[in-house]
């Protein structure tokens, strides 16, 4: 893990004794936070960050401190969003056949010319075109948003996001890079600046 | 009416090219190397290569780069500070977890 979360609160068992309401005060914001992006759906986060910290409880005597609590609960709270995400029935899925690169019979890639490309902080200071990425990354089927946010944005490597998802890591690999194709189609109006904020 | 259009002429060379230069390899065979590419996990030989083909195929240049951008967007989109934050403390759920944790 090399983002945010690894270098945080450095909180210990001993320190947090037998605090239980301080331990889930501190934590509870980016807890659901977190769940809610994986499952995108603020009520099945709440479920998950209740199951997380049922899981923390019981596992918090065993806790060896060899990460900080933070990281420790980061993992606890994506293994519970998960298990949640295979319980929930989703709707049917579109398939991401569509938005994959293409190429002719000679095998030349088929992209049309970008006269223009949008910035990252283009997207950042509108508050529109910044929704449209949400929701574009929305779109990308399950199996596929998660091994993106799990390596692009939550900073697990390819071998911690494949032993999550129970999946190998050519696996991973395959879907991280589909993912990210199937998403910069997806965004392709918004960088071409055919969408304008 | 002529067999070919300019554009399919064109492509048709290109593609031809890219399948018999020596050490060069197709836009299908590049986007294999992509992820490999940009995790440094290319050799030498492989790396020359697939950067041999990005001089050469525009197709394939402005792909990567929106490819790239992609990602920094993703990025920063969705990873704090700019992720959405919580607008207030859900009391309900402190009080649910704390009472589930009794039983």
């Amino acid at each position: 893990m090399t983002k945010e979360h690894s270098k945080s609160v450095e909180t210990t068992p001993s320190s947090v004794g037998d605090d239980a309401e301080q331990l889930v005060r501190d934590n509870i914001g980016w807890m659901l936070l977190l769940a809610d992006r994986l499952l995108r759906d603020r009520a099945l986060a709440e479920d998950a960050v209740q199951a997380a910290f049922m899981a923390a409880f019981r596992g918090l005597a065993n806790f060896e401190g060899r990460s900080s609590l933070k990281t420790w609960l980061h993992r606890i709270t994506v293994n519970a969003a998960l298990d949640i995400l295979r319980q929930v029935k989703r709707r049917a899925e579109q398939p991401i056949d569509e938005h994959l690169p293409e190429f002719d019979s000679y095998e030349c890639r088929i992209e049309a010319p970008w006269a223009h490309m949008a910035s990252v902080d283009e997207i950042l200071e509108s508050e529109d075109l910044h929704d449209r990425v949400h929701k574009a990354i929305g779109e990308l089927p399950d199996g596929y948003r998660n091994v993106l946010q799990l390596r692009d944005v939550e900073g697990y490597n390819t071998s911690e996001v494949a032993e999550l998802l129970g999946i190998s890591e050519t696996n991973v690999k395959v879907r991280l890079h589909r993912a990210r194709a199937v998403l910069k189609k997806l965004l392709e109006p918004i960088l071409r600046r055919e969408v304008q904020p | 009416m002529t067999l070919f259009s300019t554009t399919g002429v064109r492509r048709w060379l290109k593609g031809m090219m890219l399948k018999h230069m020596h050490r060069m390899i197709t836009c299908r065979e590049f986007e294999e190397f992509v992820l490999r590419y940009l995790e440094g996990e290319l050799s030498d030989r492989q790396r020359s290569v697939f950067e041999w083909h990005l001089r050469l195929c525009r197709e394939c240049r402005e792909y990567l780069a929106a490819y790239k951008r992609t990602l920094e967007i993703t990025t920063a989109v969705m990873a704090p500070p700019n992720a959405p934050v919580l607008d207030e403390v859900p009391e309900d759920l402190i009080k649910a977890i704390l009472e589930a944790r009794k039983h």
